[in-house]
């Protein structure tokens, strides 16, 4: 046993404290494990605390003409059929009772006349079906789930980066980190952990992303032997602001769209008539996202480079009470007020349809005693996520990787921890402090950025790609000679040389992937291989290590069952 | 656009000093865009809590020119540039390095506050003008600007026998949840020092999510802790009332 370093012992570690972590923390602990939950941030901070429109469930308090089988069909079909259509079907048929449990935790719903949740209107949706408050639903799920964990016990490790996961014979027995505060380095034993460590959104120059979303579970999982899937599919929001530069990026929401904005561009054409006449600015993110870059590209678009999103012409009293944070974000942020004008907007790198494959019940990895949920699982959204399906993922799959979690943490006896495994993490992590090299983190994160913003971004072609991969390569070399100055005291040089490492590695897959699928769907788009393609119709790109390379293979998807090929058949989405 | 000067501490537990940085100013610029261009290419161990940038996290708090603020949330054009723009870390928490800040003893206080409980037998129905009083406090972000300025904290220290205005905002979200079974006034006057509070409004001032902290949170809880302990002629009226 290793006693250098502090040691926490768990049944189930969880690392990430967004919806999917706290969920699968809180089912953990009913389930009778003791668990211990790792967060980057302070608790309460995780990504899901920006979530704003609403999570998707067929509640059918709206339009009574609602069940989980719209659901399922409107998933499969804005996810291009690539979904694994078991987790859609799961997906939609417990969103329900995990909106209703939320708000038997306590959290308060924006209501119906007759007292009911309330649901609104989303692109991709057949029906309103977002249970929402106002525009800061993503913080009513968080602090109701984090104070239930609070209550029901849980033991939380803030401000903690995990580096490495610990093997013992091909299963997980542990993860190794460090305090951001103190620098100092910590291990954690564990029969089962949880990855719910959300996307990969730094990768890109222009992102809704804050610093914390850097691929660290894609990576952990990856460098554990686990498998990755679908990591072309990167999600780009139609909607971010574009002005003033230190908020290009930041998320605008498709509530603004979903409460009857209308998006034009530089010439007052409303310019989704032409891209999606039947749904215009309700289209599918892919679809909208594409439009407007468009619109820009062949000069159509603002004066910074976006298209205008109008809400003006409802009441401003309305649009203050169902966009509040909008219309505070524009007030104070860009001089802009969104109940008199309209807001200049354009794409942003959002969310993440790929990640760890797991298995659709139990969110479990192909490694022993290795979950993951959330944003950073692969499968459930397929090739182009819809709105509202993130929160309501994070609920129904965080909650099943808690209960298999604790299962399989129960029939395991003790493991070992490696000590040499150990030791390599840590000269990996201290590896920067000992070189004498001039090679600054935030230049390298700038460098990778950019070049996945311009050559891995919403359209793509195969000498771009070819050339980002050299272009990864390159900065690999350069990630492998950082050097940071000053203490181990909450050195952010420090911890961002640890995520550049992750953001090497998801970008790898991301490029390698884009590469390989040579069609366009959903929101992967190749400017060579512009249409569908029926074989890769059918297949996902899975990603793993070996021998010290990062392979590719094409998988089968599973076969969509007969009885559920009419819910995805009975209307066809818009074109790729 | 010109330049200007932040003069940020730098310093852990031990103590420290400001260090100036000139930055250049871009168009619509927030101060926490000025600390990370600092990071960025004067000072990469700078240390700054920040997340989401948006003003709905409350991570990136610290006082600039003297005022308790969102630093994202903070214009630079909001500031004078021909002096030194100071930003230091919150004063009532202890310094760990830089801006940042051990904010741990709010976790602690809200491990006292026991969670939501349906009354038994509860339908899930309420009406919307029965939660708008609610979902106010409910907007709250955990910046703890509020803890930071409330004199209670900042000039007496009294971390031990005081909730604060964050907690007071959660206690109240609870307390006027229209299905909530259990009651925490004791809680508020023995535990949380509801009555330590003189209503000098501080923490509404600096509230970034306009919460109206002391009118609408801690008043309606003060006057619950004098109904249920001070006065027994108006508990019992309510009784008979049947009214909570």
């Amino acid at each position: 046993m290793n006693d250098k370093f502090e040691t926490h012992e768990h049944d189930v570690l969880i690392i990430g404290a967004g919806g999917a972590g706290l969920r699968a923390a809180t089912e953990a602990l009913a389930n009778g494990a003791s668990v211990g939950i790792v967060c980057k941030s302070l608790l309460g901070k995780a990504h899901t605390v920006m979530a704003e429109g609403g999570i998707a469930a067929a509640m059918a308090n709206v339009d009574p003409g609602d069940d989980w089988r719209t659901h399922f069909g409107d998933t499969m079909r804005g996810g291009k059929l690539l979904n694994n259509w078991r987790m859609a079907q799961i997906h939609a048929q417990e969103a329900p009772d995990r909106v209703r449990e939320l708000e038997q935790w306590g959290a308060l719903f924006d209501r119906t006349e007759d007292g009911r949740i309330l649901q609104r209107a989303f692109g991709g949706h057949s029906f309103k079906r977002l249970c929402h408050v106002g525009d800061r639903t993503g913080l009513e799920m968080i602090r109701t789930l984090q104070d239930r964990g609070v209550q029901m016990g849980f033991d939380v490790y803030m401000e903690c980066t995990i580096t490495r996961l610990l093997t013992d014979g091909g299963r997980v027995v542990g993860a190794f980190g460090y305090w951001r505060e103190n620098g100092r380095f910590v291990v954690f034993k564990a029969k089962s952990i949880v990855l719910a460590t959300g996307g990969i959104g730094k990768a890109y120059q222009i992102t809704s992303n804050s610093w914390e979303y850097t691929g660290d579970g894609m990576a952990l999982a990856y460098e554990a032997g686990a498998e990755l899937m679908d990591m072309e599919f990167v999600q780009f929001h139609p909607t971010g602001m574009v002005w003033p530069p230190g908020v290009q990026g930041l998320l605008v929401t498709e509530a603004v769209r979903g409460e009857g904005g209308t998006l034009r561009n530089r010439t007052g054409e409303r310019f989704m008539e032409r891209h999606d006449p039947k749904r215009m600015e309700l289209s599918t993110r892919d679809v909208v996202a594409r439009a407007i870059y468009t619109e820009v590209k062949e000069g159509r678009g603002t004066e910074h480079g976006g298209a205008y999103l109008d809400i003006s012409h409802k009441p401003a009293e309305y649009v203050k009470r169902k966009l509040p944070s909008m219309y505070h974000q524009f007030l104070e942020l860009a001089d802009v007020d969104i109940t008199k004008g309209p807001m200049e907007v354009g794409p942003t790198c959002h969310y993440m349809m790929g990640g760890v494959r797991v298995e659709a019940e139990t969110a479990a990895t192909t490694i022993p005693g290795l979950f993951a949920a959330g944003e950073v699982a692969a499968g459930l959204h397929g090739a182009n996520r819809l709105g509202g399906n993130s929160l309501s993922d994070l609920l129904v799959f965080g909650r099943r990787a808690g209960v298999a979690a604790a299962e399989h943490a129960k029939k395991q006896g003790a493991a070992s921890v490696d000590p040499a495994q150990i030791e390599a993490a840590e000269r990996e992590a201290l590896a920067p402090f000992e070189r004498k090299t001039n090679e600054n983190p935030y230049m390298v994160h700038a460098d990778l950025q950019q070049a996945m913003q311009s050559l891995v971004g919403i359209f793509r072609v195969e000498q771009d790609l070819q050339s980002a991969l050299g272009k990864i390569a390159e900065l690999k070399d350069r990630a492998n000679r950082l050097s940071v100055t000053g203490s181990r005291m909450f050195n952010p040089g420090w911890h961002l040389c640890a995520d550049l490492k992750s953001l090497l590695t998801v970008s790898e897959a991301v490029t390698r992937c884009a590469l390989a699928r040579k069609e366009s769907r959903g929101a992967h788009s190749r400017i060579d291989f512009s249409k569908y393609d029926p074989v890769w119709g059918k297949q996902n790109n899975v990603i793993s290590w070996r021998n010290g390379e990062m392979s590719l293979q094409q998988r089968p998807t599973p076969e969509l069952p007969q009885e559920l090929q009419a819910l995805v058949e009975a209307e066809k989405g818009a074109g790729a | 656009m010109p330049n200007v000067t932040l003069r940020i501490f730098r310093g852990d537990r031990n103590g420290g000093n400001t260090a100036d940085h000139e930055i250049p100013l871009t168009p619509g610029m927030v101060v926490l865009d000025a600390l990370h261009y600092v990071q960025k290419h004067q000072a990469p161990d700078l240390a700054v809590r920040w997340n989401c940038k948006a003003g709905k996290c409350g991570s990136c708090s610290a006082e600039v020119n003297g005022r308790p603020r969102l630093t994202c949330k903070t214009r630079m054009d909001s500031l004078p540039h021909d002096k030194p723009i100071t930003i230091l870390p919150m004063k009532s928490f202890p310094v760990i390095k830089d801006l940042v800040t051990d904010v741990s003893w709010n976790y602690k206080v809200n491990k006292k506050i026991p969670g939501f409980k349906p009354r038994p037998g509860t339908e899930w129905k309420m009406l919307q003008e029965d939660i708008d009083r609610v979902q106010e406090f409910r907007k709250c972000i955990e910046c703890f600007l509020c803890q930071n300025v409330c004199h209670v904290l900042r000039e007496h220290d009294k971390h031990d026998e005081f909730g604060g205005p964050r907690f007071f905002v959660r206690v109240a979200a609870l307390e006027m949840h229209p299905l909530d079974g259990v009651s925490r006034i004791g809680l508020l006057k023995n535990e949380l020092g509801l009555g330590l509070c003189n209503i000098t409004k501080c923490c509404t001032e600096v509230c970034p999510e306009e919460i109206h902290i002391t009118d609408n949170a801690i008043i309606p809880l003060k006057e619950r802790v004098v109904d249920e302990y001070y006065d027994p002629v108006l508990r019992l009226v309510r009784k008979i009332r049947g009214a909570s």
